[in-house]
């Protein structure tokens, strides 16, 4: 049963990655502008032209030209960024790390406010401070990232210029690594001062991205634990004489925590698509920053490689969130 | 004694959660539309020597520029109001487009399930994974940019949002008694479903259209911030966003108020979104 879930599962993915193909050849076939002109210097011959054309398949019919197209994505051939002359895939993969970083970082930050907003909003029902976290959840939902990264600025770049407002690390930093995981990769080596620059310019893009998805778990961690709080293993964790706050940390919390994980999963992608307009907005040398690049540079190749490597990521992660769910939840795996 | 009172007063309460913000969003319609009368500038006209004047209250601004000027000498709150009429008017239509496609195919789905629900689903899910920003971008490089673009863009985008909020509740009407009887009268499919079935799922349309209200502002701010909407020189408040960031160590007015309405805006279409959705439907919260 479980493995025909999964088989099913497998092929709806194949059919949307599919469709995401076809999506994206159509929207770049559509778009304005000969791809095949703008690969040139000016000047270039109609037999240059013709020649290049006959290389990409440009010259055979809209199914057989996208066959053509998807062997090689398939393979991984993204083609040549026009502006950049170098290969998509390349250009891609050095930028992936520093988004992922900073996904990365912005889940964490998430978990930590989302979760604290939870335990102190249970911990208090009824007072004052879960009317606090009711208001912060409530603002926090409405208020895009792309707002709060202009927020932060204004006070933590202008009003109490505490923390970085452009770029990844210090261009003054010699960074001497061999993978772009300027964090992790720091770490494990030891470099403190490169790490903790990272980090001062980290902070607030991750912030930024983070408090929304803090305000969705604040609400639905408090609801759950909210909830345990009334059964009867948690009243005699109480008469075991445990203070509320233990009852709340040791016990309730891990019952209460599968909504909230499955909520997590959904969400992490549209985290994910956020980093795009905030890596632009704080400058940061990620995949979404680049995008835009390519975008204003009218690069298509570099943005189709780019949408593409998005949304595979987007299908990989709800399908780990799907089988993953499947697992933790024992009613869905007989089912 | 148990005092009874307290409840009752909360029910009678105002409804701040909609007034609130009907009264910002009253605001920026006024401005939006009264633009050339309420704004005291010509919201393109530069005078380099009335450069970033601070706003009216600090020392060194000239009277008559209330909220002071940008790099360019432009008048920050002339701008904001022209800008209000941009962010409007995308903000209505690119909603309404994405309502109108996304309604209908989610009363198709939920209504006649099998293979309409099987195709539109399927769709939904493609679309599902494009990040929403970037597919924006890419979008508005194939469309080319200006205003009917951008509104093209966010429709093009977000119509799935209403889909699967109205598919799920056209599930939930067409398991409902009245829909068979209505068939069991006699009435044709379609008209049950015009009929029967839309006037009940029209709260949450009107809910989620101002939801979306919201976020066609924010990706309208998010496209001239990144200099893809309109030409750089019209007065949107995305547009000014950018400048102000460019500036924000000289001039932190240029950012601030933009910023300001931008996120009153938001706010408000968001808050009046949720309080329509508890309005229609008390039960749920």
């Amino acid at each position: 049963m479980l493995l025909r879930s999964i088989i099913s599962r497998l092929i709806a993915v194949a059919i949307t990655l599919f469709g995401v193909a076809v999506v994206v050849f159509t929207l770049i076939r559509v778009a304005p502008g000969n791809p095949i002109a703008m690969m040139l210097p000016p000047g270039a011959t109609a037999a240059d032209i013709a020649r290049l054309e006959a290389l990409y398949g440009f010259d055979k019919s809209l199914p057989e030209q996208f066959v053509i197209w998807l062997k090689a994505v398939a393979q991984g051939d993204f083609g040549t960024s026009i502006i950049m002359r170098q290969p998509v895939a390349e250009l891609v993969l050095e930028r992936l790390p520093a988004t992922l970083e900073l996904a990365l970082m912005a889940l964490l930050l998430a978990v930590a406010l989302g979760g604290l907003g939870a335990v102190v909003g249970a911990r208090f029902r009824g007072r004052s401070p879960e009317l606090g976290v009711d208001l912060g959840v409530g603002v926090g939902l409405s208020v895009p990232d792309f707002l709060w990264g202009l927020l932060l600025i204004l006070l933590f770049g202008v009003l109490w210029p505490v923390l970085q407002i452009s770029g990844r690390v210090d261009p003054r930093l010699a960074v001497d690594l061999s993978t772009n995981f300027y964090i992790i990769e720091g770490l494990l080596r030891g470099q403190w001062r490169l790490v903790q620059d990272v980090l001062a310019h980290m902070l607030m893009p991750a912030l930024a991205l983070s408090l929304p998805l803090a305000a969705m778990i604040a609400q639905v961690l408090k609801q759950s634990l909210k909830a345990e709080l009334h059964l009867d293993y948690t009243q005699l964790a109480r008469v075991r004489g445990l203070s509320e706050t233990r009852v709340i940390v040791s016990e309730a919390l891990r019952n209460a925590a599968l909504p909230t994980l499955t909520l997590i999963g959904v969400q992490f992608t549209f985290l994910i698509g956020g980093t795009v307009i905030v890596e632009r907005l704080f400058a940061y040398e990620g995949l979404g920053n680049m995008a835009i690049e390519a975008v204003i540079n009218r690069d298509l190749p570099l943005i189709q490689g780019i949408v593409l490597l998005f949304a595979l990521l987007f299908i990989v992660i709800n399908l780990a969130v799907d089988l993953t769910y499947g697992l933790l939840n024992p009613r869905l795996r007989h089912g | 004694m148990v005092d009874i009172s307290a409840p009752r007063a909360v029910v009678r309460a105002p409804n701040l959660r909609l007034w609130v913000p009907l009264c910002w969003l009253t605001l920026v319609g006024i401005a939006a539309v009264f633009a050339p009368w309420i704004a005291p500038h010509d919201p393109l006209a530069q005078d380099l020597m009335l450069g970033r004047l601070p706003p009216a209250w600090i020392a060194g601004s000239e009277p008559g520029y209330w909220l002071g000027t940008d790099d360019l000498g432009r008048d920050v709150l002339s701008r904001l109001i022209y800008g209000a009429r941009i962010a409007l008017i995308v903000a209505a239509t690119a909603a309404l487009l994405a309502g109108l496609v996304g309604s209908g195919l989610g009363l198709l789905a939920g209504f006649f399930g099998g293979w309409w629900d099987k195709c539109i689903s399927r769709l939904v899910e493609i679309w599902m994974a494009f990040p929403p920003v970037l597919f924006a971008v890419l979008l508005v490089a194939v469309l080319g940019t200006g205003l009917g673009s951008v509104i093209a863009a966010i429709a093009l985008i977000d119509w799935t949002r209403f889909v699967r909020v109205v598919r799920a509740e056209t599930l939930v009407q067409a398991r409902m008694d009245y829909i068979d009887s209505a068939v069991i009268g006699g009435a044709s499919k379609l008209s049950v479903l015009r009929h029967e079935v839309l006037p009940n799922v029209l709260p949450a349309i009107i809910a989620l259209l101002s939801l979306e209200m919201g976020i066609a502002v924010i990706v309208e701010a998010i496209l001239s911030f990144v200099n893809l909407s309109l030409s750089s020189d019209a007065p949107t408040w995305g547009g000014m966003i950018a400048e102000g960031r460019a500036s924000i160590y000289f001039a932190w007015w240029v950012l601030t108020f933009p910023l300001l309405t931008l996120f009153l805006t938001v706010l408000s279409f968001s808050q009046l979104g949720e309080g329509l959705k508890r309005h229609f439907d008390p039960v749920q919260t």
